[in-house]
């Protein structure tokens, strides 16, 4: 909302500078966003929170104004000249459905000369946002700007012959064709300023076509009454027709302002728009709302605030609001005008005392804070734990949750594939926004590829976040997943000693990782998702779990999102590994005793995976065999085809006593047999 | 026999002292003092001798031999310090050349903004609270006083799933969560870090960012209160020397609602393009606990009180690090996230 000062000061007297007034608006709770210069004005743009929608009136922002500077405000001066007659003999008005409609006035201007309004008039509203028409309607919008009561004008001439304005509901499918020329479609929760059968106006929020004031309007029925907020906002919102009307009733406008913005909009019509005002003001307000009053009990503000002010002090301010206060016993009772409609209880009496008092004058103090309490939970260390050992060789990257349903076709996930069953939001921002993940790898692919597309070649990323599985009933799963992927080599250097991030450079650190969380059991099988190559992809098992896939991404995936490097991908459950984390606590000793090492070669089918050999190793090795490390893989020369020779070094180690050589060999024999039987390996 | 030692002596000693190499000094010394060397057999021949001869002699002998080992000595510490030296000299490289690179990885800025609030209120006995990203409307609107046609819904334009659930627009209904969790036990102190999504784009607004919400109820608690522990956060991540201040606000969950300004990290106050000319940002939104929330998360306000903020993570992160463009922290720039 812009604001004119010079406007302004028809209301109120202002002695400070604009930037001055501006500051203080701002610190007692009227954020002022903007103060701009003007010829002979300034001009304040004001940011309202929803709450303080009355200081859309001019009048009412003179009042906030009068409070900080502890005068009064200076009402327009309403000139009436009635004629003889009596508005009774011209329209008649029913109000059918009070529950949206509480109050309905009316008055008759005749005989207007419909002419542009005069330059002051028009040069207000034009700073205001509004754009002049002619006098008329420049006047209802003025008096809106002034009082912030909306006011309709109608054409009287162009009423039926009944001359009834009815306040009723609209019939399901009912149509009105608004000013700005569109058909509405209504439903029975909108509301109608109608005739019997036509409507002339959707209340509240937009005059009707047919009834518009034009250049050869002659006599004028003026609107102004009351709609309650709620209605005018359904109607507003499903219609999605914002207007400077909806907008003030849907924030609450005062009943009680009614009669003095239909008076003051005649008077200037009289005036500026020679028309001749027939008597009395038509206004229908069958219920009128009881006087509102809070109870303010003193130590109850100064218990909230952290204050000692004494009662008079806040009787003080709240009389600077213009609220009239009356002491009972040791409480106050205050009386709620009614452009103030957000007042309804205590509390908001006691935050209009703070901010008209000022929140800088409130004493900050320490609460007295209970020091054995607070702190992590095991689930949060161990988060933050992963976090912490996944950026040592990952940078972290933060990644939308919601993506693009087309992920999943460029992942190529098979029809079946309960990856596809995504939560849809509603009202995306976007397709590409419009569908929860359910995996994280899309988005680092997605990373990948804007990355290389900048020429950052050599990358290593990694996101710990959420994916959202959807559920039969209520809210949907949320589960941690640790999502990490990389590409290139960790960079060029003149040692040439740059390694390849690929499958096994990735797996080195998903290894380290799931050692240092405490998960000792685990193994890599075959996978078979369907966005990894299928012979360079795998599945973690812990126990009989599956905690995570690895792969390198399928060259077809790698072409739908772009990544011209070969590129590999991890995602694992966090959830799963939590359990092991948490059991993690014990180390073990070091044997006292000297270790003892032996290397093995042997020749064995390709297809003999390392594991198997492993595995057949560790069987057949005894319980001193404490760690195998693959050293070489090799195929080729001396190797006959079909085969590969794989060294290992095997550690053998004792808690009791210093190992012998007789005694080594006898394991090394037992081996050696066993991958001759088991696997028709050859030494080398 | 005497000369004939003395006479040995000074030819070894001519000798060690000519010597250029470890290789030659160690041949030497098998020469002259090895089982067969020349001491050694000049020795065998004091046997030939008188006994008091014998005695002499021998002390003489044992005395040369002595001297010789140490001779010896001395010049095979000479010869290594020189190889040494040698050594040294010959491996000398460019340090000056890079060193091996060694790929590593960093924490996203976000992140550690969040690391450090959350180690902030942790210091001041606080907990760790979190919740649903995608949440009932109840929680993150009904039992935060915006009630379905509440005018304040315009504030915060959600997405939604169905119609009752949403992608929280807020990290507040953890509130409420963790009040009806802990009612009536007090205190109740929780920070709430998270991700909260609105229908917003542009350079200042993302459809996905980050929050973290306070929460402090107890007995006698205070707006005093809340200035103080706000003022101790604002100085641990401005600086000592930042200023703050509170203008009135309005969230629905808060009353009274303030919003706390810190005087400009760019300019310090005196105005500048950060702060449009005004010398304060804007950093976060707090208030007291709204009895109608307290009631909802089944505290009596007429017994307890509490106050509650919400800050920005992205909003801090940019005026922490100067960055202008939001979007940065989610396009994810490899040089952007290296220099953290
Ligand atoms: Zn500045």
């Amino acid at each position: 909302m812009i604001v004119s000062l010079q406007w302004l000061k028809e209301y109120v007297h202002i002695s400070c500078s604009a930037r001055e007034l501006a500051h203080k608006l701002t610190m007692s709770g009227i954020a002022v966003e903007r103060v701009e210069t003007l010829t002979g004005d300034f001009t304040l743009e004001l940011d309202l929170t929803p709450n303080r929608g009355d200081c859309l009136g001019l009048i009412n922002l003179a009042r906030e104004v009068a409070a900080l500077h502890g005068t009064n405000i200076k009402l327009p001066l309403i000139e009436l000249k009635e004629n003889d007659e009596r508005i009774e003999e011209y329209i008649n008005i029913e109000i059918y459905d009070p529950d949206l409609c509480p109050r309905y006035a009316a008055r008759l201007i005749k005989n207007v000369q419909i002419k542009p309004s005069p330059d002051w008039m028009q040069e207000r509203l034009i700073k205001a946002g509004v754009r002049p028409i002619n006098n008329v309607v420049d006047i209802t919008n003025y008096v809106m700007l002034e009082t912030n009561q909306p006011l309709h004008a109608f054409d009287y001439d162009l009423l039926g012959e009944q001359k009834t304005i009815i306040v009723r509901r609209a019939t399901p499918m009912e149509t009105i064709t608004t000013l700005d020329d569109q058909e509405r479609t209504l439903d029975d929760n909108d509301l109608l300023i109608s005739e019997e059968s036509r409507p002339l106006a959707l209340a509240g929020i937009m005059g009707g076509k047919e009834t518009e004031i034009h250049e050869n309007t002659r006599n004028v029925l003026l609107e102004s009454a009351h709609f309650f907020s709620r209605g005018i906002r359904k109607t507003a919102k499903r219609l999605n027709l914002r207007s400077n009307s909806s907008t003030r009733f849907e924030k609450g406008v005062d009943p009680e302002g009614v009669v003095f913005a239909i008076n003051r909009a005649a008077s200037l019509m009289a005036q500026w728009a020679d028309g001749e005002i027939v008597g009395a003001v038509l206004d229908v307000h069958p219920n009128p709302m009881p006087p509102r009053t809070i109870n303010v009990n003193p130590d109850q503000v100064n218990k909230l605030l952290g204050c000692s002010l004494y009662p008079a002090e806040m009787k003080a301010i709240l009389n600077r609001l213009h609220f009239s206060v009356e002491n009972e016993g040791n409480t106050l009772l205050v009386d709620i005008p009614g452009y103030r409609p957000d007042l309804l209880q205590e509390v908001d009496l006691i935050e209009e005392i703070a901010r008209i008092y000022g929140y800088d004058n409130i004493p900050a103090q320490l609460p007295v804070l209970d020091p054995g309490q607070g702190g992590r939970s095991s689930y949060q260390k161990f988060k933050d734990e992963v976090l912490t050992l996944a950026s040592r060789n990952f940078m972290e990257t933060i990644n939308y949750s919601f993506v693009s349903p087309r992920h999943f076709d460029m992942l190529t996930l098979f029809p079946h594939n309960s990856c596809r069953r995504a939560l849809k939001i509603a009202n995306p921002m976007s397709e590409e926004q419009s569908v929860m993940r359910t995996l994280l790898i899309p988005g680092l692919m997605e990373v990948i590829s804007r990355n290389l597309a900048r020429k950052n070649n050599d990358l290593a990323f990694f996101e710990m976040g959420m994916v959202y599985i959807p559920q039969e009933d209520g809210l949907p799963r949320e589960k941690l997943k640790l999502g990490a992927a990389v590409t290139g080599n960790t960079g060029i250097n003149w040692l040439k000693k740059q390694i390849d991030m690929d499958f096994y450079y990735l797996k080195g650190i998903l290894e380290d990782l799931l050692q240092r969380l405490g998960v000792k059991e685990y193994s890599f099988i075959e996978g078979q998702e369907e966005f990894y190559h299928p012979g360079r992809s795998a599945y973690i098992k812990m126990e009989e779990e599956i905690i995570g896939h690895m792969g390198e991404i399928h060259p077809r995936v790698a072409q739908h999102f772009e990544l011209k490097q070969r590129t590999c991908a991890l995602e694992l459950e966090l959830d799963k590994l939590y359990p092991c984390w948490e059991q993690k606590k014990e180390i073990m000793p070091i044997s006292k005793f000297p270790g003892m090492e032996r290397d093995l070669a042997v020749v064995v089918q390709e297809q003999v995976s390392s594991s198997l050999l492993i595995k057949v190793i560790k069987d057949a090795g005894g319980l001193l065999l404490t760690n195998i490390e693959v050293f070489d893989v090799y195929a080729g020369e001396q190797v006959p085809e079909g085969y590969k020779s794989i060294a290992l070094r095997l550690a053998f180690l004792s808690h009791e006593k210093t190992l012998s050589d007789e005694e080594v060999n006898q394991y090394m024999h037992q081996i050696i047999d066993h991958l001759s039987r088991a696997l028709n390996a050859q030494l080398r | 026999m005497l000369k004939k030692l003395e006479h040995l002596e000074g030819a070894i000693q001519e000798k060690i002292d000519g010597i250029k190499d470890l290789a030659s000094l160690n041949d030497l010394r098998v020469k002259v003092l090895g089982r067969k060397g020349e001491i050694t057999l000049l020795l065998k021949e004091i046997k030939h001798l008188t006994p008091e001869e014998r005695v002499h002699t021998g002390r003489l002998a044992n005395e040369i031999k002595t001297n010789l080992e140490k001779l010896l000595e001395v010049k095979k510490q000479d010869l290594e310090q020189e190889e040494i030296n040698i050594r040294l000299l010959e491996e000398k490289i460019d340090i000056t050349l890079p060193g091996l690179p060694y790929i590593n990885g960093r924490k996203h800025p976000l992140t550690r903004i969040t690391e450090e609030i959350k180690e902030i209120f942790l210091a001041m006995s606080f907990s760790i609270a979190e919740g649903p990203e995608i949440e009932w409307d109840y929680y993150n609107f009904e039992a935060l006083n915006v009630p379905k046609d509440h005018p304040a819904r315009d504030m915060q334009d959600t997405l939604y799933i169905s119609e009752d659930i949403l992608l929280r627009t807020h990290t507040s209904p953890v509130q409420v969560r963790m009040m009806e969790k802990t009612a009536p036990q007090l205190p109740l102190k929780i920070i709430v870090p998270g991700r909260v999504y609105r229908r917003d784009d542009d350079a200042t607004h993302s459809p996905m960012f980050h929050q973290v919400e306070g929460l402090l109820i107890d007995e006698h608690i205070n707006f005093g209160h809340l200035k103080s522990m706000l003022l101790h956060f604002a100085q641990h991540v401005f600086g000592e020397e930042v200023k703050v201040r509170y203008r009135p606000s309005f969230f629905p969950f808060t009353e009274p609602s303030a919003e706390m300004d810190i005087s400009c990290v760019n300019c310090k106050g005196s105005g500048c393009r950060v702060c449009s000319q005004t010398g304060w940002l804007e950093i976060l939104g707090a208030g007291m606990v709204h009895p109608q929330v307290l009631e909802y998360g089944g505290y009596d306000p007429k017994k307890v009180n509490g106050f509650a903020f919400g800050m920005g993570i992205e909003r801090i992160a940019m005026l922490k690090y100067g960055i202008n463009d939001l979007r940065l922290f989610f396009d994810n720039d490899h040089r952007f996230l290296a220099q953290i």
